[in-house]
C-alpha cells in the first residue's frame, strides 16, 4: 500500500526544508518580486498575467502531488467552476472584481471539499481515476446548463470592473499589480503551508502512510485539508483568469485543462516550490509560440510528458536543487 | 396496455436497453483490457482510449486506402495495433517499471495526447463515416422492437471475446502462469518463465482488445480523434466501481452499468451522462474497494 502513494525517491529533493534553506528562499522570492515588477515594462502584461495564473494553478496541483503524493487528474473542475462563477457574478450580478474572484474561489473550495471527501477514500492510481471522473461530471454539468455557462460560446465580454469600486481594472497595468498581489498571496500561502508542521505531516503521509497512521495522525483529515487548499488555490487561479481574459468557456472545465498543471509541475519539478512557476513560464511561452501550429501543440505537449517521465523526472528546478544540494 | 410500461412505449424502452447493452459491452471490453494490464504491470494504461481510437482509424484507413474489408480489419487491426503496443511496452514502459506507478499514468497520458494530436492533424476533428458491412446492414422486427443486425453482432462478438479472455485466464495453463506472475513474479521467474516477455505479451493483448473494440465501434460511432478519450473517462469510473480484482467482475460491471445508463436515458434523460459517475460516488461511500475489489 505504501508504495502506491509514494513519489519515487529522488523526485522531491527539496522537500524537507532545512533551516539554512530559508534565507535562500527569501532571496529567491525577493528576486522574483523584483523581476515581476520590472517584467511588464519589457513584456506584454497580459501574457505575464497568464503565466502567473497558470503558475498558481500548477502550484496548487503540485501541493497535492509533490507533497502529499496524491495525483489529481481533475483540477480543471475547480479552475473551470471558479472561472464560470467569477464570470457570472461579475457580468450578471455586477459585483466588483475582488468579490467575483472571492466567490469563484469559495465555490471551488466547496467543490474541493465534496470531491476531496470522496476521492481520498482511495489511493494511488484509483485516486487519479476518481478525480478525473468527478471532474468530468462538472464538464457535463457545464454542457447541460447553458443558462449558467452559455454553452459552447461561453460567458464572454466579462467586465473587469473597478477593484474595491475604485481602481479601474480595464487598464492592463492596474490589473497587473492586482494579479501580482494575488499570485504572491497564493504562492506564499502554499510555501508557508508546505514548510509548516502541518506540511511536514503531509510529507510523512506521502512517504509512509502506514507509519503516519501508527504515529496517531488522522491521515484522512490531513489529506482532506490539503485537497481543499489545493482546490481553492486552483479556483483562485481560474477566477482570476476569467477577469483577466474576460471569458469563461468549456475549455476551462475540459479534462485536457487538468493536464496543463500536471505538465507544468512535471517540467518545472514536482515537489519543489519554484518548479511549477518555472514550468508554467516554459509551457505558456511554448504555447504562445506554437499558437498557429494547431494540433501539433497537443503532440508536442504529449512528447514533453513522455520525455519528462522517462529521463527528466526531477524537472528543471528539481535538477538545479539537486546540483546545489539545497531545497527549492 | 401491453405496449406501454408506466407511460414508456415498449419499443423505446427495448431500443434504449439495447443501446445501453452495446455501450456496456464497450465498457466491458475496455475495462477488461485495463484490468489485465494493471494486474501485471501495475499501471493504468491511459493510452487505452487512444488505442481504441487507433483501432477505429486503422479500420477506416484500411478500407479507404487498401480496400481491406470489415471482416479482415476485425482480425488484422488488433494484430497491428497490438504490435504497436508491444513496441510501446518495449521502448518506454519497460523503463519505468521500478518507479512509482503514478508515473506510468503520466507517461501513457502523454502518449495518448501524442496519438490524439496526430489523428486530429491528419484527419481533422470532425467524424469520419465507416459503413456497416453489407452482410449485417439490415435488421429484423422482433415484434416488440426493431433489431439492427449490426448491433446484435456487436453485442454477441464483444461478449464472446470477453468470455474467451476470461476462459483463457482462468482455465488454461498460460492463464495460470499469468495469474501466478501477478501474485509473485519472482517465484514464477524461478520456474523458468521469462516474466518480462510475459509482461510484453500481456500489454500487447490488452491493447489488441482495445483495438478490436475500436473496429467494432467504427460503424456505429463516428470515427474521430476524441472518441477514445471521452469513453475512457467513463471506463475509469466503471473500473473504480467494479474494482480490478476480478475478470468476470469487470465484464459484469461493464454490461450492468451500460444497461443502467440505457434505463436512465428512458426515465431521466438529463442524468444519463452522469449516472455512472453518481454510481461511482455511491460505491465509494459504501464499499470503497469496489464491488469486486479486494480490500488491501
Amino acid at each position: 500500500m505504501a508504495n502506491t502513494t509514494t513519489v519515487s525517491p529522488g523526485i522531491a529533493p527539496g522537500t524537507a526544508l532545512e533551516q539554512d534553506d530559508k534565507p535562500l528562499h527569501r532571496v529567491i522570492f525577493v528576486a522574483l518580486a523584483l523581476l515581476l515588477i520590472a517584467a511588464p515594462f519589457a513584456l506584454y502584461p497580459v501574457f505575464i498575467m497568464k503565466v502567473l495564473c497558470f503558475a498558481l494553478f500548477a502550484s496548487a496541483f503540485n501541493v497535492l502531488f509533490g507533497y502529499v503524493g496524491l495525483l489529481s487528474f481533475g483540477h480543471a473542475a475547480f479552475f473551470g467552476l471558479a472561472s464560470y462563477v467569477a464570470a457570472y457574478t461579475a457580468k450578471f450580478w455586477g459585483v466588483t472584481p475582488e468579490l467575483a474572484i472571492l466567490l469563484g474561489t469559495a465555490a471551488g473550495a466547496a467543490l474541493g471539499l465534496a470531491f476531496g471527501a470522496i476521492a481520498i477514500r482511495r489511493q494511488g492510481i484509483y485516486f487519479a481515476m476518481i478525480t478525473l471522473a468527478l471532474a468530468q461530471m462538472v464538464y457535463f454539468f457545464s454542457v447541460q446548463r447553458p443558462d449558467f455557462t452559455n454553452g459552447e460560446d461561453g460567458i464572454q465580454a466579462i467586465p473587469r470592473g473597478h477593484l474595491f469600486g475604485i481602481f479601474d481594472l480595464s487598464n492592463d497595468m492596474t490589473l497587473y499589480w492586482t494579479v501580482l498581489v494575488i499570485f504572491f498571496a497564493g504562492t506564499l500561502l502554499m510555501h508557508r503551508l508546505v514548510h509548516s508542521p502541518f506540511g511536514q505531516v503531509l510529507q510523512a503521509v506521502r512517504d509512509n502512510e502506514g507509519r503516519a497512521i501508527s504515529l496517531g495522525y488522522r491521515v484522512q483529515r490531513y489529506k482532506l485539508v490539503a485537497f481543499v487548499v489545493s482546490a481553492a488555490v486552483a479556483a483562485l487561479a481560474g477566477a482570476t483568469k476569467a477577469i483577466i481574459f474576460q471569458v469563461a468557456t468549456l475549455v476551462d472545465v475540459h479534462w485536457s485543462m487538468s493536464g496543463e498543471p500536471i505538465l507544468m509541475a512535471l517540467v518545472g519539478g514536482v515537489g519543489t516550490i519554484f518548479g511549477p512557476l518555472v514550468g508554467a513560464a516554459v509551457i505558456t511561452t511554448l504555447q504562445n509560440y506554437l499558437v498557429s501550429a494547431g494540433s501539433w501543440v497537443t503532440v508536442i505537449q504529449g512528447l514533453i510528458f513522455i520525455f519528462c517521465v522517462l529521463i527528466f523526472r526531477a524537472g528543471i528546478v528539481g535538477t538545479v536543487a539537486h546540483r546545489i544540494r539545497r531545497g527549492l | 396496455m401491453l405496449t406501454d410500461l408506466i407511460g414508456i412505449p415498449i419499443q423505446a424502452l427495448a431500443g434504449q436497453l439495447l443501446l445501453g447493452l452495446i455501450n456496456g459491452s464497450f465498457y466491458a471490453m475496455l475495462s477488461l483490457g485495463l484490468a489485465i494490464i494493471f494486474g501485471l504491470l501495475h499501471i493504468i494504461n491511459f493510452t487505452h482510449g487512444a488505442q481504441y481510437t487507433m483501432g477505429a482509424f486503422a479500420a477506416w484507413i484500411g478500407m479507404t486506402y487498401f480496400g481491406v474489408n470489415y471482416w479482415w480489419a476485425l482480425i488484422l487491426v488488433p494484430l497491428v495495433v497490438g504490435l504497436i503496443g508491444v513496441a510501446i511496452e518495449r521502448l518506454m514502459l519497460v523503463r519505468i517499471r521500478d518507479i512509482a506507478p503514478l508515473y506510468g499514468l503520466l507517461l501513457t497520458f502523454g502518449l495518448a495526447l501524442v496519438i490524439q494530436g496526430l489523428f486530429r492533424h491528419y484527419f481533422g476533428a470532425s467524424g469520419l463515416r465507416y459503413p456497416i458491412p453489407p452482410l449485417l446492414s439490415s435488421g429484423s422486427n422482433l415484434g416488440f422492437m426493431f433489431l439492427p443486425h449490426y448491433r446484435a453482432w456487436v453485442l454477441v462478438a464483444s461478449i464472446v471475446v470477453c468470455l474467451a479472455t476470461w476462459l483463457v485466464i482462468e482455465r488454461t495453463r498460460i492463464g495460470a502462469t499469468l495469474r501466478a506472475a501477478q501474485e509473485n513474479p519472482g517465484l514464477v521467474e524461478a520456474f523458468g518463465i521469462h516474466v518480462p516477455r510475459l509482461i510484453t505479451i500481456t500489454y500487447g493483448t490488452g491493447v489488441a482488445l482495445a483495438a478490436f473494440a475500436g473496429v467494432l465501434a467504427a460503424p456505429i460511432y463516428s470515427v474521430q480523434p476524441q472518441m477514445g478519450a471521452d469513453l475512457l473517462i467513463v471506463v475509469f469510473a466503471v473500473v473504480v466501481i467494479g474494482g480490478m480484482g476480478s475478470i468476470l467482475g469487470s465484464i459484469l460491471t461493464g454490461l450492468g452499468l451500460g444497461l443502467i445508463e440505457g434505463l436512465t436515458k428512458v426515465f431521466y434523460p438529463e442524468a444519463s451522462s452522469v449516472i455512472i459517475f453518481v454510481i461511482m460516488i455511491l460505491v465509494l461511500m459504501v464499499k470503497p474497494e469496489g464491488l469486486f475489489g479486494r480490500a488491501h
